[in-house]
């Protein structure tokens, strides 16, 4: 089966530094398969929304894509004309970004904005699209879904502004959607629920979701696969119950087990040292080897990927065993 | 065990009394429509000046030593609370004991003294912060100003900055130049400057990396045990509460609606919506599972549903739960929870 989004040796940079500019995402290569969802996890300024800006075709200029492919449905959309980006994005590709206020026009009605994104793509009258809007904030837990139609976006608090972005998304039941941080601003409550539409969603429609986030938790029980990222790199890569029962590198480890579990109460949580390295100030070789207790001289060098395509690591001295 | 925890576990069986006791507070906003007032009457759905009712007839003690966990849903009134117990907000009804007297009661060097040692760290760091204000100045402006530096500025300061794990010789840097945990520590440093006893901590990690949330939590924890620190813990990540917390305080929509030790609460949660909550805890657990939503429509603080706040999303709501609030009963030592079924399985 061939997939629908390959994304392969994507390098995307921002000018700055010396040389050829800062690699916000350096080399990154993964898969997805209709309908499968990947979590995309990792420290703050890792570079996953970049990646998923990419993937849009929405990087800011003066930054680019400097290398590599991303071959959606076949074709590859890092040589894909402005045009040809703009008429999928909504349509086949949607993006729910961390910031909800970069989906939202301030000076417009939340259903006007519902309606135009209707009509940008599809030829269906007034009524219809508004009852569509409608039931789409239904969907996402907002209440008195008909009077939200006419509030402003002001009018909204931040988790309310965040389910209208993802009911804009879902509008067209597209083919992919990105979402960074999608529910991290919400109650455990709604949370829940908006996940559970997602769910429905790649499950109906065979959406693919890469679901970027810091919370192990929901991956664990929402995604097929995690790529972990680190210093604008996948680290490691595989299934998620492989990564997280045993995984191998020892950042994604050190994630893993800095989070509250309920055996760890009255215990110290055990804590990655140090902070995060900015990328002008990237570590040469292994980006995390200046907080990494098992660093030795080898990891100057830049370590490649160990494993196959599905899942790998890149380590030079990986963990063997599963955890606890 | 440690000593703070043996204390803590002392105080809960009213060993002692309690450092700080909130006993039926209740606070409304109303003059100056906040956001849900706008919306509300732009929707037409309430009339012009709405009042907020943010907290209802709370009561809560806080025993010196313990960490007692605050969760609920946004908007459920927990800062409000916060910002109660920690003397930066007066309440509209009720009464704040600091130590077994009445705050309101304080006056001249009893008040400073009480300001000082309640002290409150906001969710987010950097508008806590002035910009202009380079760390040492930051750290040192309450402490100077309260005479409670007796040697040199500088060493004071140091030993706070270290306390918190920050860096000293980075102190003359301006706030923007550090990373969210490094300004974390810098607000830590700042309210323990003035040496508190009681620190209420509002989302203090939330906007943290995983890997930097861990140090802070074991921050918290070390200087508890260093400087013999009391907090007000509020979160709504239930993992992180269920973590540090001695006790759990769960709020429904300006109510405390159950309140117990925290092994307790996630072992045995009574309370309906305790129940629907903790069965949301996020865990890492390989395998997909299906998440479920929770019934019902959101409530709203402008006009609170009558009898239990709980009862248009309940599933065991009955006649009685439309028309009268629960009172809160003591279900098992320590364990109070405000559900009308305690009366039916008792009776
Ligand atoms: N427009 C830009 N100009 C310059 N650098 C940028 C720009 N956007 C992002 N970067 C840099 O690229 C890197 C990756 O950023 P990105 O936003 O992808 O991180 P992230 O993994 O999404 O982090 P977070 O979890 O904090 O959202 C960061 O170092 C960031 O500073
Ligand atoms: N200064 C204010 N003026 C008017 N209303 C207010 C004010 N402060 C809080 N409120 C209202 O009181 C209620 C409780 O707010 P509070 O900030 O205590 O909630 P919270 O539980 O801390 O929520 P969150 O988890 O989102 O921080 C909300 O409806 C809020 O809109
Ligand atoms: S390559 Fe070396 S520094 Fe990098 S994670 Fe592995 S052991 Fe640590
Ligand atoms: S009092 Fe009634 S509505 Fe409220 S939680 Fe108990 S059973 Fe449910
Ligand atoms: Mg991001
Ligand atoms: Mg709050």
């Amino acid at each position: 089966m061939t997939a629908l989004l390959d994304v392969r040796n994507l390098v995307t940079t921002f000018p700055g530094g010396a040389g050829t500019g800062l690699r916000a995402v350096d080399d990154v290569s993964f898969q997805l398969a209709r309908g499968e969802v990947l979590g995309l996890v990792g420290e703050s300024g890792s570079g996953k929304s970049v990646t998923g800006f990419s993937i849009m075709g929405l990087v800011d200029w003066p930054g680019k894509i400097a290398e590599g492919q991303i071959i959606f449905d076949g074709s590859d959309l890092a040589k894909a004309s402005v045009e040809t980006r703009r008429s999928l994005r909504g349509r086949r590709i949607a993006m729910v970004f961390q910031d909800p206020m970069m989906t939202l026009n301030p000076v417009l009605r939340v259903g006007t904005q519902m309606t135009e994104a209707l009509h940008a793509h599809e030829k269906i009258g007034k009524a219809e699209a508004r009852a569509r809007a409608r039931d789409a904030l239904g969907l996402v837990g907002m209440p008195s879904p008909e009077e939200r139609l006419d509030a402003y976006p002001h009018q909204l608090s931040g988790g309310m502004r965040q389910r209208v972005a993802i009911a804009i998304a879902f509008l067209h039941r597209p083919d992919l959607i990105v979402a960074d941080e999608p529910t991290t601003a919400l109650d455990v409550t709604i949370q829940a629920q908006i996940i559970s539409e997602f769910q429905k969603l790649t499950e109906d429609s065979g959406t693919a979701v890469i679901w970027i986030t810091h919370d192990l938790a929901i991956v664990s029980g929402l995604a097929d696969r995690i790529a972990v990222m680190y210093g604008g790199r996948i680290v490691e890569a595989g299934g998620i119950a492989e990564v997280l029962e045993r995984p191998r590198h020892p950042y994604t480890r050190g994630l893993i087990q800095s989070v509250p579990s309920e055996n760890s109460r009255g215990t110290r949580l055990t804590q990655i040292p140090g902070v995060t390295p900015s990328l002008i100030n990237m570590p040469e070789g292994c980006a995390f080897r200046t907080r990494c207790a098992r660093a030795t001289a080898a990891c100057v060098q830049r370590p490649g990927r160990f494993g196959d395509e599905d899942s790998y690591h890149r380590c030079f001295h990986p963990h063997e065993e599963a955890l606890r | 065990m440690s000593m703070t925890q043996e204390r803590a576990n002392a105080a809960a069986y009213g060993a002692e009394r309690p450092l700080l006791e909130l006993r039926q507070i209740s606070r409304r906003f109303g003059s100056s429509p906040d956001l849900a007032a706008r919306i509300a009457i732009a929707l037409g759905a309430a009339k012009p000046a709405p009042v907020v009712h943010a907290l209802d007839r709370v009561d809560l003690s806080i025993r010196r030593g313990e960490v007692l966990g605050l969760v609920g849903e946004s908007g459920c009134g927990k800062s409000t609370l916060g910002r109660i117990a920690a003397g930066i907000l007066q309440p509209s009804e009720g009464t704040v004991l600091w130590e077994g007297e009445d705050r309101n009661g304080f006056r001249g060097r009893r008040l400073r003294d009480a300001d000082l040692k309640a002290q409150m760290i906001f969710q987010n760091p950097m508008a806590a912060l002035n910009p202009r204000m380079n760390v040492e100045t930051l750290v040192a402006e309450a402490p100077k100003i309260h005479g409670l530096i007796k040697g040199p500025v500088g060493e004071y300061v140091d030993d706070y900055l270290r306390k918190a794990g920050f860096d000293p010789t980075m102190k003359r840097r301006l706030p923007h130049q550090f990373s969210g945990g490094q300004r974390a520590r810098v607000n830590i440093a700042r309210a323990l400057a003035v040496q508190p006893d009681f620190l209420v901590c509002d989302e203090s990690v939330a906007a943290l990396d995983v890997s930097i949330q861990a140090q802070i939590l074991n921050l918290f924890m070390d200087l508890r045990e260093q400087l013999d620190l009391t907090y007000l813990f509020v979160s709504h990540d239930l993992g992180v509460v269920e973590h540090i917390s001695d006790r759990v305080a769960i709020m429904y929509l300006g109510r405390v609606i159950e309140e117990a030790p925290v092994e307790e609460v996630f072992a045995r949660p009574n309370h309906p919506y305790t129940q629907q909550l903790l069965a949301e805890v996020p865990r890492i657990r390989p395998g997909k599972r299906r998440f479920a939503a929770m019934k019902g429509e959101l409530p709203s603080p402008l006009n609170p549903p009558k009898g239990c706040h709980f009862h248009p999303r309940c599933p065991f709501a009955f006649e009685r739960c439309r028309t009268e609030a629960p009172a809160t009963r003591e279900i098992a030592p320590g364990h109070r929870s405000a559900c009308h079924l305690n009366d039916q399985s008792a009776a």
